[in-house]
This record gives structure tokens, C-alpha cells and sequence, in this order.
């Protein structure tokens, strides 16, 4: 289920309090440097990210990315450390429930 | 229609952005920039020693000047050079644009000659970085670096072209503006008022100002607050100058170097009104008794501080001065005469205490006779360490961007070549850098430049033969077990500034100190005033690392109140 997406970088969207966030979804520009930009801030800021899943989309000029969350005691900072990358066009937020995310474990799991 | 190499593109971009200051050194990757660059009429290149000098260069003219300022490297060393200097501006928000040559397209990946992934490596230190693919982006790369260092919270931006870039044809239409800043704000008027409400009805309110007043212009607006409510305001080291030092509503900086009445008014305080300010752990001190009885109203253009370390009772985002002017007409007149009187009592009772500050060759004396001899529109540079923490406490700033000083990141090296940036980008003016023998020796070779420029720098090097901060902690909270912090070779920096072809004074041979001091000042062009310094001078007050601001330890009052 997908709680909000907010499409303005006026100004980042709100976190909203007890919601079990579990997945991010960016939408950002699609160029060679961009997860570096993405990965870098959770490990230089020490956030936790759990999984992290990333296309081109429409014309190949953005990119969508999911980025799996455990605990969302941070994801205040998380989303307004993200939202201030020049790259990230939008920050939205899933729940456990995101459909393709349940989906794509069949592929990662190891038996 | 237009047709150049992106080299020249890159250099009339620059051109046509205000650009007339480049400092910079070349090398094999960025050599068709320097080729474009010297056929320029309105750019002066300011050849630096070390790329950490030009990056810092860089940084002194846009932090005196509140404009950003540019810088060139090459690729490899070059580009590891000046990542301090960016890393320096990152945490300080000052607007840089570093401009580094990279290796060729086709070599990228194959550790040629002089290639490090400098993209990769300036991610975490840049607002924003770029790798420009062809000549074209410059188009739009060029003006987005500008757009970027300078909007909402300010910081350096790195562009890294390849060589074969450089030299790749661009035929275009039109040129780009210069993009108009646009000023975010997430608050209503509704926040305003009920933030309004908050200072009217707080018992005792204090301002705290940092870094983003400065940025914001907003010196002004703050002491209009200030005034009109009369709320003691303490400023953090990057806010210094936001209200005049000896205005009477004034603080001075708090912290670990703090006056002690300042965090114990802080102690005190049943709010805080953060504008600009981080909540820096050099400020603070441990967290979670800072202000312990304080609501907290946090004013910053950058959503990402706000209940980043300590929860805002209320959040204003957006440009601090918007939001003084705003704010203005909903803040009552009060005089406050009981919470002014306890700040005159605790004052009193705990006084800032200068040892020696009659005696021009003690630091607070020496710090006390240049502000006695400089004016207002001297801009004064800092190295990192003690000296560092005397000017903060004894130099009396009166307004912004007076004071240049490596807060964020505590760059030891900072101070001359900043120093130099400031003077190229103020002429007019007097430059003083305060430095110590440890910070002088990271980017002495910056002394060339100063001299190579004529710049009007008078640089004062307190020589207490040790890392004074250093063996301060080693003093204080190591046993005295003093290792690795006293310097055994004792430079001559007065021989060693003359090599370098500056003027230079020693003051511990001065028959009269006062006099050669403002010799010194009054001298032209760049020289250096040597100042011997007890190895056993220590910054006080001081709270230990870790601990709460109330935990000072020395600067007591034994006079007696």
C-alpha cells in the first residue's frame, strides 16, 4: 500500500508517525553517479537500509529506486537527508504490504 | 550561433557569472582550462602553492564576500589536494566552485596517469558534484554549480571535466543566465504568530545565532529582535559579529570556550530561539542537559536540522532574516528588566576572566592591542587552536563576515590562505590572521603567494612551541602524560618569513611591544609578527569533551564577586 508520494521539492514530505514505513521510493536522475550519491548518504549518516532495488523508468532520463527500511526510529532524517540531494526528485513512502517488494523476495531467496 | 572548445566555455561562463578571481594550480588534466583562462581579460589567476591553499583561497573570498568564489586542480593530487579545503566549506556552507581537470573519457577506469575517481571521492564533502560527459552539459552544469553553492544553505560544489572534454567543440544559440535564487519557505503566517506568542510570553528567552545569519544577511534583523524584546543573545563561533560584541544585549560565544556566565544563563533559559545554528556539540555540550529547561523555537533554511539533535517545539524553515522581518510586528516591546538583571548578576559573579590583557605579548593582549589598532572594516582570519579560542572570546567583532574561521571541520592550515583569499577579494582593506606555530607550518607555503600579490595581510604567529589544544587535553584529562604535542625544533618564522619575502617582526625582542605591533599594522603589503607564547597559556573556561556546558573547569573568579 502506498502512503504518499510527494511530487514537490518545495519542500520534503512528512513523516507520518507510527505509519511502518518499509520502503522508500525515489524518484530520481538517472545518471552514472546517482547511487553513489544515495548509498553514500546511508552509510556516511549511519542510517540502515536493508535492500535496495533500482531502474530506469519513462524516457530513461529518471530513475525509480526502492530502498528497503528496518525501524523508523530515523526515517524523519532519512527522508529530509534524501530529500535535500540535488539528484532526488521525489521521496514517497510503502508499507510492509508493497506488493512488488513482496514479490521480488522469491528471487532473492537461497535454499 | 556560438562555437568554442568546453575550456572556453567553461572560462566565459565564469566570465559572464561575476567571476574575477580564480585561484588555482594547473596540471597535464586541466591545461586547456588554463590555456582558455589565459587569454582572459577579466579574470586575474592567483597561483597557489598547494591546491588546499587554492581551495582555501577560495573560501576567504566567498566568505568575505558572502559571493562563491572558484577554484581550479588538476586531476589526481590535484583533486586530493583540495578535498580538505571542500570538505572545510561543506561543513562551514560556504558557496566554492572547484573546477578539476580529469584524465581523459576513454582512460577513466584504467588508473592512468594521474586518475583518481574524484567524483566519487567529493560525494560526501560536496552539496553537489558533477562529472561533464561532453561540452555541451557545461551549458547547463555551469550555471546549476552556481545555482546550487549559493541557494538555501550554502556549500562548495565540485566539477570535474575530462580533458578530452576540454577540448571537445560546443556550438550553441545562446548563453545562460545566471539563475535567480529563489528563497524556500515551509512555515505560515500562523507559525509565525503562535512562535511569536512563545517569545512574548517566555520569562527568559535567549537568542542564539550562527552561521546562517551571517549567511541570511540577517545581522540586522536579529539585533531588531533582540532589541525590541530585549533578549540576551549568545552567538556560536561562525555567528560572531551577527550583534556587536560590546552591545549590551550580547553573550559572546557559547560552549566548550564560553564565558562562564554565558552557559550559565543558558542553564537558566526558558527558551531558545536558534536561528542559523546546528546545534554543533561544541556549542552544546553533551546534548541532553543543554538549556534543560528550555522550549526551542529552530529558524533554518535547511528542513534536514531541524530535529536532527535536538526536538524543536517549534520549527520555522526558511531565510533567517524573512523570518526576523516577519516576525517583527507580532514581537512585543519588553524590557525584561528582572531576567536582564540576572544576566548582570551572574556577570558579575561569573566574569570573563583575561589573564594578561594589559600585556601586548600575552594572547588576550596582544588579541585586545591589534582590535585596539584595526577598525571595524578589518577582517580578521583564524587558524585552528588556542589562538583560535582567544580571538573568539577576547576580539571584539562588530559585524558579519569580520571573522574568518574553520569552525565545522577545525582545519588546521586554514588561516593564511584564507587570509590571502580575503585580502584579493577586499583590496582595500587590512587582513590580520591570527595563527599559531602548528597552523602556520600546514600551508606555510602560501607565504609565496601573499608575497607574489603584494596582499595587505599581517599575520601574527603565537609560537608556543607546542599543539596547544592538544597538550591542553593532555593536561587536563590525560595526566599531563604530554606525547606528541610539544615541538622539540624551534622554527624560525622570522627568517623563514623573510625568505619568503615578507616583512616580518619578533615581538619577544620588541623594546616596545605596543609600538612594533602597530608598525607591524600599519606596514604594507604582507608581514609576519612573530609572538612567543607560554607553552602553560591554556583556553579557559573549558568543558571536557562529552561533558554538559555547566561542567567548566578554570576561568573562576577569584577575585570575588
Amino acid at each position: 500500500m502506498k502512503i504518499m508520494q510527494a511530487r514537490s521539492k518545495t519542500y520534503p514530505p512528512k513523516v507520518i508517525e507510527g505509519a511502518n514505513t518499509k520502503v522508500l521510493e525515489l524518484t530520481v536522475d538517472n545518471h552514472p553517479g546517482v547511487l553513489s550519491h544515495i548509498c553514500g548518504l546511508f552509510s556516511r549518516r549511519a542510517f540502515n537500509m536493508e535492500g535496495i532495488l533500482c531502474m530506469p523508468a519513462d524516457d530513461g532520463r529518471i530513475s525509480r529506486i526502492w530502498i528497503r527500511i528496518e525501524g523508523n526510529g530515523r526515517l524523519d532524517q532519512i527522508v529530509k537527508q534524501l530529500w535535500k540531494l540535488e539528484d532526488v526528485r521525489s521521496v514517497g513512502f510503502h508499507t510492509a504490504e508493497h506488493n512488488d517488494s513482496v514479490k521480488l523476495e522469491d528471487f532473492f531467496r537461497i535454499t | 550561433m556560438y562555437r568554442m572548445n568546453g575550456a572556453q566555455l567553461t572560462i566565459r561562463l565564469l566570465e559572464r557569472f561575476g567571476i574575477d578571481i580564480i585561484a588555482g594550480i594547473p596540471g597535464g588534466s586541466n591545461l586547456p582550462l588554463y590555456d582558455a583562462l589565459s587569454q582572459s581579460t577579466t579574470i586575474r589567476h592567483v597561483l597557489a602553492r598547494h591546491e588546499q591553499g587554492a581551495g582555501f583561497i577560495a573560501q576567504g573570498m566567498a566568505r568575505s564576500s558572502g559571493r562563491p568564489a572558484v577554484c581550479f586542480a588538476t586531476s589526481g593530487p590535484g583533486a586530493t589536494n583540495v578535498m580538505t579545503a571542500i570538505a572545510d566549506a561543506k561543513l562551514d556552507s560556504i558557496p566554492i566552485i572547484c573546477i578539476t581537470g580529469q584524465v581523459p573519457k576513454s582512460l577513466i577506469g584504467t588508473d592512468a596517469f594521474q586518475e583518481i575517481d574524484t567524483y566519487g571521492m567529493s560525494i560526501p564533502i560536496t552539496k553537489h558534484n558533477f562529472l561533464v560527459r561532453s561540452s555541451g552539459e557545461l551549458l547547463s552544469v555551469v550555471p546549476a554549480a552556481f545555482r546550487i553553492a549559493a541557494q538555501g544553505r550554502p556549500g562548495p560544489v565540485l566539477i570535474d571535466i575530462p580533458k578530452d572534454v576540454q577540448l571537445e567543440m560546443a556550438e550553441f544559440d545562446s548563453w545562460p543566465d545566471l539563475p535567480q535564487e529563489k528563497k524556500s519557505r515551509q512555515y505560515a503566517g500562523s507559525d509565525l504568530e503562535l512562535a511569536a506568542a512563545m517569545i512574548n510570553g517566555a520569562e527568559k528567552p535567549i537568542l542564539y545565532l550562527g552561521g546562517g545569519v551571517m549567511h541570511g544577511n540577517a545581522s540586522a534583523a536579529a539585533a531588531g529582535l533582540a532589541e525590541k524584546n530585549s533578549l540576551p543573545t549568545t552567538m556560536t563561533l561562525l555567528g560572531l559579529g551577527s550583534i556587536p560584541a560590546d552591545h549590551p544585549l550580547a553573550l559572546g560565544m557559547l560552549g566548550m570556550h564560553a564565558a562562564r556566565y554565558t552557559n550559565m544563563a543558558l542553564e537558566e533559559c526558558d527558551l531558545l530561539i536558534v536561528a542559523g545554528a546546528r546545534f554543533d556539540d561544541r556549542a552544546t555540550g553533551k546534548m541532553n542537559e543543554f538549556c534543560p529547561n528550555a522550549r526551542v523555537i529552530h529558524i533554518d533554511i535547511d528542513p534536514g536540522e531541524i530535529n536532527k539533535l535536538r526536538t524543536a517545539d517549534m520549527q520555522l524553515v526558511g531565510d533567517v532574516g524573512d523570518v526576523f522581518r516577519e516576525m517583527m510586528p507580532m514581537i512585543e516591546q519588553r524590557r525584561r528588566s528582572g531576567w536582564l538583571e540576572r544576566i548582570r548578576q551572574l556577570k558579575r559573579e561569573y566574569p570573563f576572566i583575561m589573564p594578561g590583557q594589559d600585556d601586548p605579548c600575552m594572547p588576550y593582549g596582544l588579541i585586545r592591542q591589534i582590535a585596539a589598532i584595526a577598525d571595524d572594516e578589518t577582517i580578521i582570519a583564524t587558524d585552528v587552536g588556542k589562538h583560535q579560542m582567544w580571538v573568539a572570546q577576547a576580539y571584539p567583532f562588530r559585524r558579519s563576515r569580520q571573522l574568518l574561521t574553520s569552525g565545522g571541520l577545525g582545519t588546521m592550515g586554514f588561516g593564511l590562505p584564507a587570509a590571502i583569499g580575503a585580502a584579493l577579494a577586499h583590496p582595500q582593506r587590512t587582513i590580520v590572521c591570527f595563527s599559531g606555530d602548528g597552523s602556520i607550518l600546514m600551508n606555510i607555503q602560501e607565504f609565496a603567494t601573499a608575497a607574489e600579490h603584494r596582499v595587505n595581510l599581517k599575520v601574527f604567529v603565537l609560537d608556543n612551541t607546542s599543539l596547544g589544544l592538544v597538550r591542553q587535553q593532555q593536561n587536563l584529562f590525560f595526566d599531563k602524560h604530554y606525547f606528541a604535542s610539544e615541538y622539540t625544533n624551534h622554527v624560525d618564522f622570522v627568517t623563514i618569513a623573510r625568505g619568503f619575502g615578507l616583512q616580518a617582526f619578533a615581538l619577544g625582542t620588541a623594546e616596545d611591544p605596543v609600538a612594533a605591533l602597530t608598525e607591524a599594522m600599519r606596514t604594507e603589503g604582507p608581514c609576519l609578527v612573530h609572538v612567543p607564547i607560554g607553552r602553560d597559556e591554556e583556553v579557559y573556561p573549558m568543558v571536557p569533551p562529552g561533558a554538559a556546558n555547566k561542567e567548566m573547569i578554570g576561568g573562576e573568579n577569584h577575585a570575588g564577586a
